[in-house]
């Protein structure tokens, strides 16, 4: 038996086959889970072109993580693809205006932060808050962050977003864990995905990664971050919340 | 099944059609993407990942970024299939 069988999963952020949620949808099938995708706008087309490249081709609805009438609407649309329940959410989903990262700390403007914030640290609150009406089984919502505890080259306003989502994270699982829902991230060292290289400057993140990391890291894959993600959406994190999993070679726990 | 020179630019000229509103006859071999048919890097991630469908080839992301005309990506469909 897999380790998600008959778990019903949303799976926001799969834009390509280097995401890491697409691995997470790849594994989570192969691990016995439904998974329907999320997408919208004009990545609407390549994400359906990836959905048709996982073992089982998935449906994907429309979804803009800072659209209250989409929010309003996923549900339905989610029960309109034959999802009678969510047992799982996995948010991969996070945006910055180039503005605001690749150096551009002093200079970036409110209006770009804010656009970071909205769809990369609000929208893990929105979009548990829009699942929930169908995770009446309780249920597990994983995000995907790198490490906010400290300051990166050319990462910028998007390392504040990502520690507004630690943050998050937190009073998320404080407010739904009465109703069984965990809330747990994981921080993943740096993969080559189509987001990571829109950042500006993304190589300085990654050359030192691999040396300072005791079981080494490999900048190519997504799986070792994708297998925690499926991990921490099984039944084997019962009790576990609020919580932060490292998939990035054990570099966080290093000095200099 | 390899296809013709001719049968990639008409498939491919189907797809950045599709993607983009274009005329498919604007879709010529010396074209640009970026230049002449306008087209950004969502646009091309979209239209690579449907021509390696279309063609059943696979084409590499460090590729992409060589394939300036639509003549470039037409010779490495071809040389892929071969």
């Amino acid at each position: 038996m897999g380790l998600l069988e008959g778990k019903k999963l949303l799976v926001t952020g799969v834009l390509t086959d280097s995401s890491i949620a697409f691995h997470a949808a790849r594994l989570a099938q192969d691990e016995g889970a439904e998974v329907v995708l999320s997408s919208f706008g004009r990545q609407m087309k390549l994400t359906q072109a990836f959905a048709k490249r996982l073992p089982v081709e998935a449906p994907v609805v429309e979804l803009d993580a800072t659209s209250q009438e989409n929010l309003d609407g996923l549900a339905d649309a989610i029960r309109a693809e034959g999802f009678d329940r969510l047992d799982g959410v996995v948010h991969s989903i996070g945006f910055a205006p180039q503005s605001v990262m690749g150096g551009n700390f002093l200079t970036g403007t409110w209006e770009d932060v804010a656009t970071a914030l909205h769809v990369s640290t609000f929208s893990y609150k929105s979009i548990a808050v829009a699942a929930r009406e169908l995770m009446t089984d309780g249920g597990a919502v994983v995000g995907l962050t790198f490490d906010a505890q400290f300051a990166w080259p050319v990462y910028d306003w998007m390392g504040v977003a990502k520690a507004g989502l630690e943050s998050a994270n937190r009073y998320l699982a404080r407010d739904l864990g009465p109703e069984g829902i965990r809330c747990n991230l994981v921080s993943a060292g740096p993969i080559r995905t189509t987001a990571a290289k829109s950042i500006p400057g993304f190589a300085t993140m990654e050359d030192a990664w691999p040396t300072r990391a005791p079981l080494g890291w490999d900048q190519t894959t997504a799986e070792p971050a994708a297998r925690a993600v499926c991990a921490l959406l099984s039944d084997w994190f019962p009790a576990t919340t609020g919580e932060i999993v490292h998939v990035d070679g054990g570099v966080h726990a290093m000095g200099q | 099944m390899a296809n013709t020179d001719q049968e990639i630019l008409e498939g491919l000229a189907e797809i950045v059609a599709e993607e983009t509103g274009l005329d498919k006859a604007d879709v010529l071999l010396e074209k640009s993407f970026t230049d002449d048919l306008d087209i950004d890097s969502l646009s091309m991630m979209t239209i690579v990942t449907h021509a390696e469908d279309k063609f059943g080839v696979r084409i590499p992301d460090e590729e992409v970024k060589n394939l300036a005309t639509v003549g470039d990506a037409v010779s490495f469909i071809k040389g892929a299939q071969d």
